[in-house]
C-alpha cells in the first residue's frame, strides 16, 4: 500500500477510495459511463474480504446496498442517470430508514438515454429531489481526480455521521479522465467508523430514538436486539404509526439532521476570489474549467475569481451570502452543463442584489474554459 | 433472372448498407434476415443494447422499418402499448417486434417480459443472446456462459453459476411459440422466422448472438463457432409450441465443447491445468442438458 503513485481514472479512485473509507459491500449493475466503478470493486474488494454482488437491475443493486448496510457494513452502489432514476424510490426509502449507503451519479447527457458516452451536469437537481417526499440530501460535487479520491472518502463519513444517503456527483470527464495522482497511506486518512450500537444490560434499541440529538444510534441485525425498519413513517422504534406528532417529529427531525449541520457538510473553493471583480460560479468538471477562465481572463486584465461548492446539497447559503454582502464583487457568472439548475439556487439566495448571468451549455461537450472566457466577455 | 432470384434466400433487403456493429457481430446479419420475412409493416422496439447502437444514427441506421428504442427495463411494456393501440386502430397486420440483448431479456427486463408473455400480447420478442452486457464493456449478465471472463467476473476467477434457463421461464408461460435459433443454421432460423410470424400470441427467438470482441474471438469465425455450439449441444436447435418440445437439429456425432471453447478468449483460462475440472463440468452440465431435453420432447406428445 505504500507507492500508490500511478495513472488513475476518476472511476477507478472512487472504487478505490471507497475500499480504503472501509467500503466492504458493493452491489452494481452495468451502465455507461460508470461501469468501471463496479470493474474495479470487482477484482478489489474480494481481496479485502468484501462483497461484490452484480445484480440484475439498478432496483435491486440500491436494495442490495441498504440491505447489508443494515448487518453493519459500509456499503455502496454507483450508476448513471437512467439508473439513477430506477433507484430512486429506494434512495427514499434510505432516507425514510435512515440508513447510511453511497450512491455514486457520474453523470452524462439526458433526460432518458441521453447521451451515454457525453458529460452533463443535469442530475443535479435529481439528487436533490429526486425521491419523492420531504428527506434531507447530501451530494458532493467533486472536481478533478484528487477530489474523487477525497471526496469520495468524506461521503462515507457523511453516510455515517448523518445516517443518510450520500451521492457523489462526477460526470463522464471526471470518470474517464486519466490523472497521475498518488494516493495516501489509508490509515492516514479520517474515517468516520460507524460505532454499532450496543445496549446496555435491560435497554431496548430504538432504531429512531429522538432522545439522543438529531441522528440516532445506527444498529445492526444479530447484535443482541431485534428492531423493524419500514418505509410507513413510524415511531421510535421503527414500527409504523399514525400519531401525528410522532409523525411530524420524525419527519422534522430527519430534515434537520442534515440542516442543522449544514457547516460541516458544506465546503467550496475560493479561487483568485481575494482582488476580484467578478465572480465565475461552477462546480465538478465546469468548476475546474472555470478556474482555468479566471487565469485566462486575468491576463486580459479582468480580475475574475471563482466560487467553486464541492458541496452542492445542502447548498452553501451563508458562503453565497457573504460573498454577494461583501459588496466586492459586481456581478455573477453561473457556467453549468445544463439548460438551468443550480442557477436558480444562486438567484434565491441573491435575491436579486447581485446581476446574475448564465452559461449553459448541452451539447455533449464539457463547458470548457474558453466558453466561459467567451460568455464572461460577452456579458460583463 | 426470376430464377436466379429464389436461389437466394433473401429475395429482397429490408436493410439499408454500412450497419454499426461491430466485425463479426450477429445482430445485423440475424435483424437482416428478420427484416426481410416481417417486410416494411413492422414496428421494431429496442431496449438498450448493442441494436440501439446498430440501428441508430441516421444514413447509418439499419433496418427499414419504424423503431422505438425505449428504456432498458422495458421493451416489452412498450410493444404492448403499441400493440394494444394498433389493433383498436384496426391494424392487426403489423408486426410489432421487440429487439433485445441478453441483459435487457435475462436481466433488468425479465419482469416486462414476463408480463407481456402471460398476458399473451401478440409480439414477437427476439432476443440476441450474446452471453454479456457487451455494448457497456463485456460485463456479466445471467446469460453469461458458465466458465466465461468478463469485466465483472475478471481474471483469475471467471463465472461460477450456470446461466438462466431462460427458454425454460419463458416457455412456462404457455406460450404458443419459443425457439431457438443459431446463425449458423440459417435455413432453420428463417423458418422459425416465419412460424412465429405466422402464429399469433407471444412469440419468442433467442438467437446464440456471435461478438467477437466479447467472446474473445476471431471475426471471421462468428459463423464456425455458432456452428460448433450447435455440434458441441452448449446451444441447442429446438422449439417449444405452449408445453411441448421438438428438436429441430440432433448433432451426428458427439464433438467435445472443449472444440468451440477453445475459439473464444473468454473461455481460455479454462485449458489450464488447474482449470480442468471446470472443462469437465461444463461438459457434464450439457450433456445434462441435453439428455433432459431430448426427454422433454418424449414426453412431449404422450399428453
Amino acid at each position: 500500500m505504500s507507492n500508490r503513485k500511478g495513472v488513475y481514472t476518476g472511476n477507478e479512485l472512487i472504487a478505490i477510495a471507497a475500499i480504503d473509507a472501509g467500503c466492504r459491500f458493493y452491489a452494481g449493475y452495468p451502465i455507461t459511463p460508470s461501469s468501471e466503478i463496479m470493474e474495479v470493486m470487482s477484482k478489489e474488494l474480494p481481496k479485502v474480504g468484501g462483497a461484490f454482488i452484480q445484480m440484475e437491475d439498478e432496483i435491486a443493486s440500491m436494495a442490495a446496498a441498504i440491505g447489508a448496510a443494515w448487518t453493519g457494513v459500509k456499503s455502496m452502489t454507483a450508476s448513471s442517470g437512467p439508473g439513477i432514476s430506477l433507484k430512486s424510490e429506494h434512495i427514499g426509502y434510505a432516507c425514510i430508514t435512515e440508513t447510511p449507503v453511497v450512491i455514486v451519479n457520474i453523470m452524462r447527457g439526458g433526460p432518458s438515454t441521453g447521451f451515454p458516452t457525453a458529460p452533463s451536469q443535469s442530475d443535479v437537481m435529481q439528487a436533490r429531489w429526486g425521491t419523492h417526499g420531504d428527506h434531507p440530501a447530501i451530494a458532493l460535487v467533486p472536481g478533478n481526480a484528487k477530489e474523487m479520491y477525497y471526496e469520495t472518502v468524506r461521503a462515507f463519513n457523511l453516510a455515517e455521521k448523518f445516517r443518510t444517503p450520500v451521492f457523489i456527483l462526477g460526470d463522464e470527464i471526471l470518470g474517464h479522465m486519466n490523472t497521475m495522482v498518488e494516493l495516501p497511506d489509508p490509515s492516514d486518512l479520517d474515517i468516520v467508523e460507524r460505532k454499532i450500537y450496543s445496549p446496555k444490560q435491560g435497554e431496548k434499541y430504538k432504531p429512531f430514538d429522538m432522545s439522543k440529538g438529531d441522528v440516532p444510534p445506527m444498529g445492526a441485525f444479530f447484535r443482541g436486539y431485534r428492531f423493524h425498519l419500514t418505509g410507513l413513517n413510524h415511531n421510535e422504534y421503527g414500527y409504523p404509526t399514525i400519531d401525528r406528532d410522532m409523525i411530524k417529529m420524525q419527519q422534522e427531525r430527519m430534515m434537520k439532521k442534515v440542516e442543522n449541520h449544514v457547516e460541516e457538510i458544506v465546503k467550496n473553493e475560493l479561487f483568485n476570489m481575494d482582488d476580484a471583480d467578478y465572480v465565475i460560479f461552477a462546480y465538478g468538471s465546469t468548476g475546474a474549467a472555470a478556474k482555468l477562465a479566471s487565469k485566462m481572463l486575468r491576463e486580459k486584465g479582468k480580475k475574475v475569481g471563482v466560487f467553486r461548492p464541492i458541496t452542492i446539497w445542502p447548498f452553501p447559503d451563508r458562503q453565497i451570502d457573504e460573498v454577494i454582502t461583501s459588496g466586492k464583487y459586481k456581478g455573477i457568472l453561473v457556467a453549468e452543463a445544463n439548460l438551468g439548475q443550480i442557477i436558480y439556487e444562486v438567484e434565491r439566495v441573491n435575491r436579486g442584489r447581485l446581476p446574475i448571468k448564465d452559461l449553459l451549455k448541452v451539447d455533449g461537450t464539457p463547458v470548457s474554459p474558453t466558453d466561459i472566457v467567451s460568455r464572461f466577455e460577452e456579458v460583463f | 433472372m426470376a430464377e436466379l432470384a429464389h436461389k437466394f434466400l433473401i429475395e429482397e433487403e429490408k436493410v439499408y448498407p454500412g450497419a454499426l456493429s461491430c466485425r463479426g457481430c450477429g445482430w445485423a446479419l440475424l435483424v437482416r434476415h428478420i427484416a426481410s420475412i416481417l417486410g416494411e409493416n413492422t414496428v421494431y422496439v429496442v431496449p438498450a443494447s448493442c441494436y440501439s447502437i446498430i440501428a441508430g444514427p441516421f444514413g447509418l441506421s439499419h433496418v427499414r422499418g419504424s423503431i422505438v428504442h425505449t428504456v432498458f427495463a422495458a421493451a416489452p411494456a412498450t410493444a404492448t402499448g403499441i400493440r394494444a393501440a394498433l389493433d383498436r386502430m384496426g391494424n392487426r397486420d403489423a408486426n410489432v417486434v421487440v429487439l433485445a440483448g441478453d441483459g435487457g431479456t435475462f436481466d433488468i427486463g425479465l419482469q416486462s417480459l414476463s408480463g407481456a408473455a402471460s398476458r399473451g400480447e401478440n409480439i414477437i420478442y427476439v432476443c440476441n443472446n450474446n452471453g454479456a452486457y457487451m455494448n457497456t464493456g463485456i460485463q456479466t449478465s445471467t446469460a453469461t456462459p458458465y466458465g466465461a471472463v468478463t469485466t465483472t467476473n475478471p481474471n483469475p476467477s471467471y463465472k461460477k453459476t450456470w446461466p438462466k434457463d431462460l427458454m425454460g421461464i419463458v416457455s412456462s408461460h404457455n406460450i404458443p411459440y419459443a425457439a431457438t435459433c443459431s446463425l449458423a443454421y440459417i435455413q432453420d432460423f428463417r423458418k422459425k422466422i416465419e412460424k412465429a410470424q405466422n402464429t399469433k400470441g407471444f412469440r419468442f427467438l433467442m438467437i446464440d448472438g456471435p461478438c467477437p470482441p466479447g467472446h474473445k474471438t476471431d471475426p471471421s469465425q462468428s459463423i464456425s463457432i455458432a456452428r460448433l455450439a450447435v455440434e458441441t449441444k452448449l446451444f441447442p436447435l429446438f422449439e417449444v409450441e405452449h408445453h411441448r418440445v421438438k428438436i429441430n437439429y440432433f448433432p451426428k456425432k458427439d464433438v467435445p465443447v472443449e472444440e468451440c471453447l477453445k475459439l473464444q478468449g473468454r473461455f481460455r483460462h479454462l485449458f489450464k491445468e488447474e482449470a480442468k475440472d471446470a472443462l469437465k463440468e461444463i461438459q457434464a452440465q450439457v450433456d445434462s442438458n441435453w439428455k433432459r431435453l431430448v426427454k422433454l420432447e418424449e414426453i412431449s406428445y404422450q399428453f
